[in-house]
């Protein structure tokens, strides 16, 4: 009884109740728990160490690509080719959703089985949904003389290796 | 004959076994009736009594009735082929192959599963379309078309989590492209994918996280979603209320709690 006298009162000249007090500070202490919650369980689920296979590609050594070539390097997921200007490397993952392109040698083109997109020696784009050209991958030769591609490292395009 | 089974069962419902379970009595009454469905834990998210007309298959076409049995086959089928699926990279596939050739009654049980599992998703759908084009969805029933969406989403990310377990190259390649397709969120559409995949490509953690998501933690929320679904229907009004009688309910203000 006293505390619905005291309720109107303590409203009007703007006072916070000793009830108000207590339940923002709970809801404040949930909002806090929840908090660290989602900060824990967005820790949780996101690995610190992936046992995922390197990005890095050894091909071995380049005078066992003739000049004209394309090399499906299948277990980094990448055409080695050795055009007229040199080495350099193509993602043979689509760039529309992701699967694994194919090289489709009696056509001359790199074509991806899910959803029909093609792309040229160079990458590019000629027919499907695909939204970009295929990105060139880093191509150098290490100290002991072996072509190595970076899957994870894309160049500008036109960028070729001379060996 | 007859008679001897009705005092049998007599007998054995003036039993204090008996009665300490089914507390309502017993006895051929409305009240009674009424009571053994009130009373009992499954029963009671439905309502005590109904039209017999909601009963009619043109009403309802069954397609919620029938989604629940699938739903039902689908853990009847899927906890049987736990005991012999390992989720992990070297052996699922195998496990697969041997549910198929190897272990008796496994092609019925992984058929079977797969079956009701495209079953389940056509009748969700169905029972959607049926719900909208009857109008079903409408007040006071607008929050229980939600929980249905919600069931939706549910029958859809079981079925899309089960997809990956066989461990071939269709379950590869669709989720491939489906977490793909996920990346494509704005702003936090590869951390998404990063987080369900627990990893950049699927692999092994991708696998174990589906199967997770697949027999506990999807299953777990479409039983919370499908309860919450049913006793909403009781509270909304039943099934079905002939136009005549909700107009009259509409004049007169009535309010229905079920």
């Amino acid at each position: 009884m006293e505390e619905q006298k005291k309720k109107p009162e303590a409203a009007a000249t703007g006072e916070v109740t000793r009830r108000e007090t207590f339940q923002k500070l709970g809801l404040g202490c949930l909002a806090a728990a929840g908090a660290g919650a989602a900060a824990f369980g967005y820790e949780y689920l996101s690995p610190n160490v992936l046992y995922e296979p390197s990005p890095i590609a050894n091909a071995g050594k380049p005078d066992q690509y003739p000049s004209g070539s394309v090399t499906t390097l299948a277990e980094a997921g990448v055409y080695l080719i050795h055009g007229p200007q040199g080495f350099y490397a193509l993602s043979a993952t689509c760039t529309h959703l992701g699967c694994r392109t194919a090289w489709a040698a009696e056509l001359g083109i790199i074509a991806c089985p899910c959803h029909g997109s093609k792309f040229n020696t160079d990458g590019i784009k000629i027919a499907g949904p695909a939204p970009k050209p295929l990105p060139w991958l880093k191509v150098w030769v290490n100290d002991e003389g072996d072509l190595m591609v970076d899957t994870s490292a894309t160049v500008a395009e036109k960028q070729f290796l001379r060996v | 004959m007859a008679a001897t089974k009705q005092d049998t069962l007599g007998r054995l419902r003036e039993t204090r076994v008996w009665q300490s379970v089914f507390r309502s009595g017993w006895g051929d009454s409305n009240l009674h009736r009424a009571l053994a469905v009130q009373q009992n834990l499954f029963l009671h998210l439905f309502p005590a009594k109904m039209r017999r007309r909601s009963l009619d298959i043109g009403v309802t076409w069954y397609l919620g009735t029938l989604t629940l049995v699938a739903f039902f086959i689908l853990v009847a089928t899927g906890i049987p082929l736990m005991l012999y699926y390992h989720p992990s990279v070297p052996q699922a596939y195998a496990d697969m192959k041997d549910l198929q050739f190897v272990v008796s009654a496994g092609v019925f049980l992984r058929n079977l599963h797969r079956w009701a599992a495209h079953a389940m998703v056509l009748l969700v759908f169905a029972h959607m379309a049926r719900v909208f084009y009857r109008g079903a969805y409408r007040p006071p029933r607008e929050f229980n078309w939600v929980v249905g969406v919600v069931l939706l989403l549910v029958t859809l990310f079981l079925s899309y989590t089960g997809y990956l377990l066989p461990w071939d190259q269709l379950a590869f390649w669709a989720i491939t492209v489906g977490s793909n397709i996920l990346s494509s969120v704005p702003v936090m559409g590869l951390k998404i994918r990063f987080l369900m995949l627990g990893g950049n490509t699927v692999n092994a953690n991708a696998l174990l996280r589906f199967y997770v998501l697949h027999c506990v933690i999807l299953p777990l929320a479409a039983v919370a979603f499908i309860g919450v679904h049913f006793w909403r229907i009781r509270k909304d009004g039943g099934l079905y209320r002939d136009g005549h009688a909700a107009a009259r309910a509409a004049e007169s203000g009535e309010q229905r709690h079920g």
